[in-house]
């Protein structure tokens, strides 16, 4: 079984790591600090206790208020698992940072995430449209498309 | 006199028949060498994930099916697991067997597809393709017998499944099961060690153990370069924990293993459903469920292990009764982020080699 490790208790360790980088625990999840993300996602992925080597599923919900991007991160030596969150409060040009040279597993569905939603992703080495042509107008999975 | 030589360009696809459906590899040559590849994607794309948006959560069984339209019960099945995670539903136990029974079924038809087609690519034009054929024909008729579909079945539903199986399912299904290990056996005595297979794939397209992980690689691509890692032993959902079956793992990660790894997991799906049909209980087929169903707010990620590797929906709901957020985790297009890696420096024949051995769906990556 997937155990899905203690948010409280790894939100107090990345708190003591990384001061202010986690701003809420919502259970499942951790809202992370835009800015803090990928520091806080190296050290999830290399650190021995938690060792987050697979990062599942990468994804993004229109709030209409803000942006959400989902990461479901998985440990394949722990077997455990882990939920983050980041939130952009932007409309016209949100920006997240890129995790993709953290988890390649990224790539494809940062893209996908650009593509629908119009979310950039900073430091991605390849950032176009994944589904719809380049010259295609607007983003189609945002709530104010349609 | 020094010979100048120069890159070429080249379209493979997106019509073209060893690109299983509409993908595009814009591939750059240097003679018959590949130094670069491009995957360009999307003209399947049927806005599947907003379309979800307005419909009911069981409207939108159907259109799981047309996701990897070659394992469409696999979809049904990861898609109202997730739903009934959120819901709290659980479905009656007989209910929970018959999925499992289509679920393996259908990991053995896809299988056979990626199998056969993997042939056709190395050259073996069409004769393996047939061998495949002729037993996954079988299931399509058990299919047709439970639901009346054969490739977009829409047989299970939130809570269950929608039709019990008729009486002459069980007999047809358990004279499947019994000759299906020699059909295996006869397609590993045509291939396994078959010599111009060994050599077109032994060693070829390597996918090394690290980057795989890396790369999110599920399912067969996954396992194939080493890793033990599968859904139904380690993240066990519906019933698979009452089930004896092995994980068959590669060795290096190269197209021979990832040939190899698909072969030995039709014979544990066989394994599974023979245990399923000996504990197959009695009893109702389909729990209560209020029409139209509204889900607690909320979000869920489910994940199963499909035939081509981790599909994933994560739902997002407010309560009503459309989900306000649906997205699907697509296996092969993730597989795919490493195809670069994997097949610069091969030949151009090698390619399409490496390509098919990953097993794409481009109803899946492209929703």
């Amino acid at each position: 079984m997937t155990i899905s490790l203690d948010c409280e208790r790894v939100a107090k360790r990345l708190s003591q790591e990384f001061p202010g980088s986690v701003l809420a625990v919502e259970k499942p999840a951790i809202v992370l600090e835009i800015e803090r993300l990928r520091e806080v996602a190296e050290f999830l992925k290399t650190s021995p206790e938690f060792e987050l080597d697979y990062l599942a599923n990468l994804t993004a919900v229109d709030y209409l208020d803000y942006f959400e991007v989902v990461y479901h991160l998985v440990s394949l030596t722990h077997n455990h698992g882990l939920m983050l969150k980041v939130r952009c409060y932007e409309r016209t040009k949100p920006m997240v940072p890129s995790v993709v040279d953290v988890w390649r597993a990224a790539d494809f569905q940062e893209r996908e995430v650009y593509d629908l939603m119009g979310i950039v992703f900073k430091g991605h080495p390849n950032l176009k449209r994944l589904f719809l042509w380049e010259g295609f107008e607007g983003h189609p999975l945002r709530k104010d498309y349609l | 006199m020094a010979l100048k030589t120069e890159p070429f360009i080249l379209n493979v696809g997106p019509q073209h028949p060893s690109t299983h459906g509409v993908f595009r590899m814009r591939v750059t040559l240097d003679g018959e060498v590949v130094v670069d590849v491009e995957p360009v994607i999307g003209y399947l794309h049927r806005g599947i994930e907003k379309l979800a948006e307005s419909r009911t959560y069981t409207q939108i069984i159907p259109l799981t099916d047309r996701l990897d339209y070659l394992a469409s019960m696999t979809n049904n099945f990861g898609y109202v697991l997730a739903v009934e995670k959120l819901a709290g539903i659980k479905a009656p136990e007989r209910a929970e067997y018959l999925r499992i029974i289509m679920a393996e079924l259908m990991r053995i038809s896809s299988h056979l597809m990626a199998v056969g087609f993997f042939l056709n690519d190395l050259g073996a034009m069409m004769t393996p393709v047939l061998y495949m054929w002729r037993e996954r024909e079988k299931i399509m008729d058990l299919f047709e017998m439970v639901c009346g579909q054969r490739l977009t079945y829409n047989y299970m539903r939130i809570g269950g499944v929608s039709h019990d199986i008729p009486e002459e399912f069980l007999p047809a299904l358990k004279r499947f099961i019994a000759e299906m290990p020699k059909f295996i056996d006869e397609y590993e005595q045509l291939l396994s060690e078959n010599e111009i297979l060994l050599a077109r794939t032994k060693g070829v397209g390597v996918l090394p153990r690290e980057m795989a992980i890396n790369i999110g690689a599920s399912g067969p691509v996954l396992r194939a370069s080493g890793v033990k890692w599968d859904i139904r032993k380690a993240d066990p959902y519906s019933i698979y924990d009452r089930f004896d079956f092995e994980v068959p793992v590669g060795t290096i990660g190269d197209c021979y293993d990832r040939y190899w790894v698909r072969i030995q997991e039709m014979r544990q799906s066989v394994r599974i459903v023979e245990q399923a049909i000996k504990q197959l209980p009695r009893g109702e087929i389909c729990a209560r469920v209020a029409q139209p169903l509204r889900l607690p707010a909320g979000e869920v990620y489910g994940h199963i292990e499909a035939p081509k590797g981790e599909l994933g929906f994560y739902l997002v709901s407010d309560n009503s009764i459309a989900p306000y957020r649906f997205h699907v985790r697509p296996p092969t297009l993730i597989n795919l982020t490493a195809l670069k890696d994997m097949v610069v420096g091969w030949k151009i024949a090698d390619l399409i080699v490496i390509f098919g051995s990953i097993d794409v769906c481009l109803g899946e990556i492209d929703r």
